[in-house]
């Protein structure tokens, strides 16, 4: 496994690293807050994103995409990270495109070059709890004409509030708990019988809540097999946890490289604060944890691109150790930036906010621990 | 078939018709270790023979050129061959502070003649080397040491005393640092010098450790003859020698591979499961989150290696990787404490092996000592990466 970027990956970076800087950087989020945005990202950032092949970088070419892999996606997720970016870059270009890749003929080319182009906002509606729980899923779909209908509420929907399509997670058989009997659907969040309340996050990004009540769909609205949607969804949450791993390393990297920045300008004491021992070892640590957190998420997504039969362990593995490393940083990060850390006007804060987001979507490090024990039969 | 492949093909074949099968069980303790030297016993024909045919192949040290005992192997080529001794778990031949420590300082520092006097014998197994950095006055501090060297036209006369010499009192040789100049910077005037343990005036004590065992010693100075043949390097500029070797040495005990069996192994094994989970719910997270750290931390390892093969040097991070390994394994070892309970306590009997279990955490706390402490990585990360003002 190669755990150095090569030339190819090193211009991805390079590319996503500039143009995130200066199309998306954190006063753009700031913005998008502040005017009470009713999309909550910009549309011509998306549109912009998809022509620099970023909105397509996991869609196979003959579907209009770039099909760059995994790692690929993670170094712009990094560099997203690192702006505190906002666009539907996760649930569109990852979760959807990696769902609709197990589609029929007619699904993939129907949205996958859609996904690709920017034109289509597609959201996975999955988790319904307070907590991430696949398994738990109690939204059900019953046979219903020639198709199904649907039932039951989700919730932390992210982009669900402007998206086009979404992918719902329902239980077409077993019970709540069971791993089995989840099928997945498209369904347009136009149908009768489904409800949207946008909900504004801590981070000022967007998800909704989502009711379904008696939304009938087609039967060629199933995406992947009858009772057999853990399957594909293992594979969605996989790249999805891998990526959120790889955005989280740009957030905690840039909330740590900005607390460093810091503490080598305030004074106190008639010194500069960062060459007081307390802080400097604190911040070692970080860099250390930071270093150790890359190596995990590159890892993790290069063994996906390489078909390891471990990937998805090893995105759960990084989605934990980046959890605690983010949500580290930034919590080490606003307490060294005293006061002023708890001002709006420093970044800090908007970091630990996206941090505390990003560390629970698709399982924090205590869901991923515990299932890693189970993995490992203990 | 690439040339690394053919490579791999034939040492597994050779390791295959030449390892012994004793020598690919678990080492049961400190003592199934070969480090060869003057005073060596060693623990069966077995070990001989394999130490012997490994030395034929220059695999004892198997990147170092063909003239000075090695095989002159690439760096993948060695991967390749570490990789097909754990398939088949064979056990490392020699372990050497030689080859650790003092054989890439002298590759890089050495002169021709030292290199040709020096590498060979190590790379045979013959002469076992300690080291002589630390003094009473001088851990972590590690600059301020005084064991002055006189200079005597053709020799220096060296006294002082010198502390946590590993194994001093079976090595053949020590690697030192001495002060040939105390006029200016504590950093400036320090020399690095080779001599013969068995020299007059060298005398070595064991340390008792909590661990109960004495792999170290303090080693006391008095009047011994240093021959300048075995400077190395310039004089008064032994410091950079001292780094180098220490960088060296802060890559081996951060990639120290502290136990074979996965922790969650030898707390299931201890405490058992309950519906499949591990008795104890607190540890059982505890011992997840210490996993996926490990993990994490080998790839860590890996890729900076990978990245100083391909043209960036270790630099710093290699304080950074001694620091978050040797607090790893240390936190490992207190969870295996926690894990063994009443039975990891047992200090001399021979279901526990003689106290392996509780003597080997105790030895885990000296890794964030030995070698630069804890808290020196932390401050050379602060200075050299960070480049915090002060540090």
């Amino acid at each position: 496994m190669a755990l150095v970027l090569n030339e190819d990956e090193v211009m991805m970076r390079d590319m996503a690293q500039s143009f995130f800087a200066e199309k998306a950087p954190v006063k753009a989020l700031r913005e998008l807050r502040d005017t009470n945005d009713e999309t909550g990202f910009d549309r011509a950032l998306w549109a912009n994103m998809a022509e620099m092949g970023f909105a397509g970088i996991v869609v196979p070419e003959e579907h209009g995409g770039v099909d760059m892999g995994y790692l690929a996606a993670g170094l712009v997720a990094e560099q997203m990270g690192r702006n505190l970016t906002a666009s539907p870059f996760l649930s569109t270009a990852i979760l959807a495109a990696t769902a609709l890749k197990y589609g029929s003929d007619e699904q993939k080319s129907e949205w996958l070059p859609k996904i690709a182009s920017g034109e289509t906002i597609i959201a996975l509606a999955l988790d319904e709890g307070v907590k991430h729980n696949p398994r738990g899923t109690a939204t059900t779909a019953e046979p219903s004409g020639n198709g199904f209908k649907l039932n039951g509420s989700k919730a932390m929907v992210v982009d669900g509030h402007v998206a086009d399509k979404m992918i719902v997670v329902a239980r077409t058989s077993g019970e709540e708990g069971d791993a089995e009997g989840l099928s997945l659907f498209l369904v347009d969040p136009k149908s009768d019988g489904v409800s949207t309340e946008r909900t504004i996050m801590v981070d000022s990004r967007n998800a909704a809540r989502i009711d379904f009540d008696d939304v009938e769909v087609d039967g060629d609205a199933l995406l992947g097999t009858l009772d057999g949607g853990m399957e594909v969804l293992d594979a969605v949450l996989t790249a999805g946890r891998g990526i959120a791993a790889a955005e989280l390393l740009g957030a905690g990297a840039q909330a740590f490289e900005d607390t460093v920045a810091y503490i080598k300008e305030r004074k106190q004491f008639g010194e500069i604060i960062g060459s007081f021992q307390a802080l400097q070892h604190r911040s070692s640590h970080l860099y250390s944890e930071v270093e150790i957190a890359r190596s995990a998420v590159i890892g993790a997504l290069t063994a996906l691109d390489e078909g390891d039969e471990n990937a998805a362990l090893y995105c759960a593995m990084a989605k934990a150790k980046l959890g605690s490393v983010a949500k580290l940083a930034s919590q080490e990060g606003v307490q060294m930036h005293g006061g002023v850390g708890m001002t709006d006007e420093y970044d800090i804060g908007l970091f630990m906010k996206r941090i505390r987001v990003l560390q629970e979507l698709m399982g924090d490090a205590h869901y991923h621990m515990n299932e890693f024990a189970e993995a490992n039969q203990y | 078939m690439t040339d690394l492949q053919t490579f791999r093909t034939e040492a597994r074949a050779w390791l295959e018709d030449n390892c012994p099968p004793e020598m690919r069980e678990p080492m049961k303790g400190d003592k199934d270790a070969c480090w060869g030297g003057r005073n060596f016993t060693f623990q069966s024909e077995a070990q001989k023979v394999w130490l012997e045919r490994m030395v034929a192949q220059g695999w004892t040290v198997p990147t170092w050129p063909k003239e000075y005992g090695g095989a002159g192997l690439s760096r993948q080529e060695e991967i390749v061959l570490l990789q097909e001794m754990k398939r088949i778990n064979a056990r490392n031949p020699l372990s050497s502070f030689g080859i650790w420590m003092l054989g890439p300082a002298l590759l890089k520092f050495g002169t021709e003649e030292q290199k040709l006097e020096h590498l060979p014998p190590i790379a045979r197994g013959e002469i076992r080397w300690c080291q002589g950095y630390s003094e009473p006055g001088a851990g972590s501090d590690l600059a301020s040491l005084k064991t002055k060297a006189e200079d005597k036209g053709d020799h220096y006369i060296v006294n002082g005393q010198k502390v946590w010499t590993s194994y001093a009192d079976q090595a053949d040789w020590i690697f030192c640092l001495v002060r040939t100049d105390n006029t200016g910077k504590k950093h400036h005037g320090i020399s690095f010098v080779l001599f013969d343990m068995a020299s007059e005036g060298v005398e070595a004590r064991p340390i008792k450790l909590i661990s109960g065992r004495s792999p170290f010693c303090e080693t006391f100075l008095t009047d011994v003859k240093v021959l300048k043949k075995n400077l190395v390097g310039e004089e008064h500029k032994g410091w950079s020698i001292a780094k180098y070797l220490l960088t060296h040495e802060r890559e081996m005990i951060g990639n120290q591979e502290g136990v074979t069996r996965p922790l969650h192994e030898i707390a299931a094994g201890s405490l058992g499961l309950t519906d499949g989970k591990l008795a104890d719910p607190m540890l059982r997270a505890k011992v997840a989150e210490a996993e996926i750290d490990e993990w994490a931390f080998n790839l860590t390892m890996k890729r900076k290696l990978a990245e100083a093969k391909a043209g960036a040097s270790l630099g710093a991070d290699s304080s950074m990787l001694k620091y978050y390994g040797t607090e790893l394994n240390k936190r490992k070892f207190e969870l295996m404490m926690d894990a063994t309970g009443h039975e990891g306590l047992e200090w001399e009997s021979e279901r526990s092996n003689d106290g392996k279990m509780a003597r080997s955490w105790l030895r885990t706390k000296g890794n964030s000592i030995e070698g630069g402490t804890s808290e020196v990585q932390l401050n050379i990360i602060s200075k050299h990466i960070l480049q915090l003002p002060g540090a």
